[in-house]
């Protein structure tokens, strides 16, 4: 089974790179940007087949090291 | 007075670490991470500055999951001293020892200066050195020093006199200028600057000497 972190910024907690991103994209010509937010995207293989169980075993990694909850959110996808 | 210096790979700033505390007449151990024991009768650990596990995930995150950091928790949670300067301060908050988070410099740039620095608090073995108000100029050198606390964490470390530091001229957008801040029982800090670069004449200035001096005294005359 493979599993997908997205860890994402909290909402509220400014994203400085995503704003750098954001003048980089209007200064090449892309209007109408109104925000650029930057997260990173981890991918796991378990060997692990049950997807209840693969769930909260990667829920308890991102807690734990994965993502920092105190300025970032995370979301895991899980797949075959 | 007994020291420990964690050292992890990519720590840079260790041996600078030991030899301000050993100026100060501590006698100091290098403990690579490692190990899962302190050595016997350690009275503070130190976390030294760098680019552990060159940063990869965040800054420190994979260094406050090392197998030495477990017995640095269980210090700090024995009540005893620990002293985090920036990879270490960011390692400290990996743990959870410190509150708050250390995100990208506002700027997005490695900043690399000597800093104005102003004590916020004496009330401390870390900070007793100094008078309340007194400027520093201690250098920093980092890319991710953005200190990250929200509203009711800013209200209780101010309502706690719980921030050390403040820089004057703030490099990287931390919240309320905070340069370090102390635990709950003001026995672990974490701090940005580098005390450790200006502790002789040599280095161009002494003001970082009096925190290694005062941890030092506290603990001996303890």
């Amino acid at each position: 089974m493979k599993a997908r972190v997205f860890v994402m910024l909290k909402n509220g907690v400014l994203d400085p790179q995503g704003e750098a991103v954001r003048h980089a994209l209007g200064s090449l010509g892309f209007d109408g940007v109104d925000g650029v937010r930057q997260g990173k995207v981890i991918e796991l293989t378990l060997s692990e087949s049950d997807e209840a169980a693969a769930r909260s075993t990667v829920t308890e990694m991102c807690e734990k090291l994965l993502a920092n909850t105190v300025i970032e959110s995370y979301r895991i996808e899980l797949s075959a | 007075m007994k020291a420990a210096v964690i050292v992890f790979p990519g720590s840079n700033c260790d041996r600078d670490l030991a030899v301000a505390l050993e100026r100060a007449g501590a006698q100091v151990e290098m403990v690579w991470h490692k190990e899962s024991d302190l050595p016997s009768d350690i009275d503070m650990i130190a976390i030294p500055g760098g680019f552990s596990f060159g940063d990869y995930l965040r800054c420190g995150a994979i260094a406050a999951n090392s197998p030495i950091t477990r017995a640095v928790v269980a210090h700090a949670g024995r009540g005893g001293y620990v002293l985090g300067i920036c990879n270490g301060f960011q390692v400290l908050t990996e743990t959870g020892l410190l509150p708050g988070a250390l995100m990208r410099n506002a700027g997005l740039k490695f900043t690399c200066h000597t800093q104005e620095l102003l004590v916020e608090t004496e009330a401390s073995d870390f900070t007793s050195g100094y008078s309340k108000g007194q400027t520093l100029r201690i250098p920093v050198a980092h890319h991710d020093g953005n200190y990250n606390a929200d509203e009711a964490l800013l209200a209780r470390l101010k309502g706690e006199d719980r921030i050390a530091f403040t820089y004057g001229n703030n490099p990287n957008g931390s919240v309320a200028d905070i340069a370090g801040v102390l635990s709950e029982n003001r026995r672990v800090l974490g701090m940005m600057p580098h005390p450790e670069r200006v502790v002789d004449t040599a280095h161009g200035s002494t003001d970082g000497a009096p925190l290694f001096d005062a941890l030092v005294n506290a603990v001996v005359s303890a």
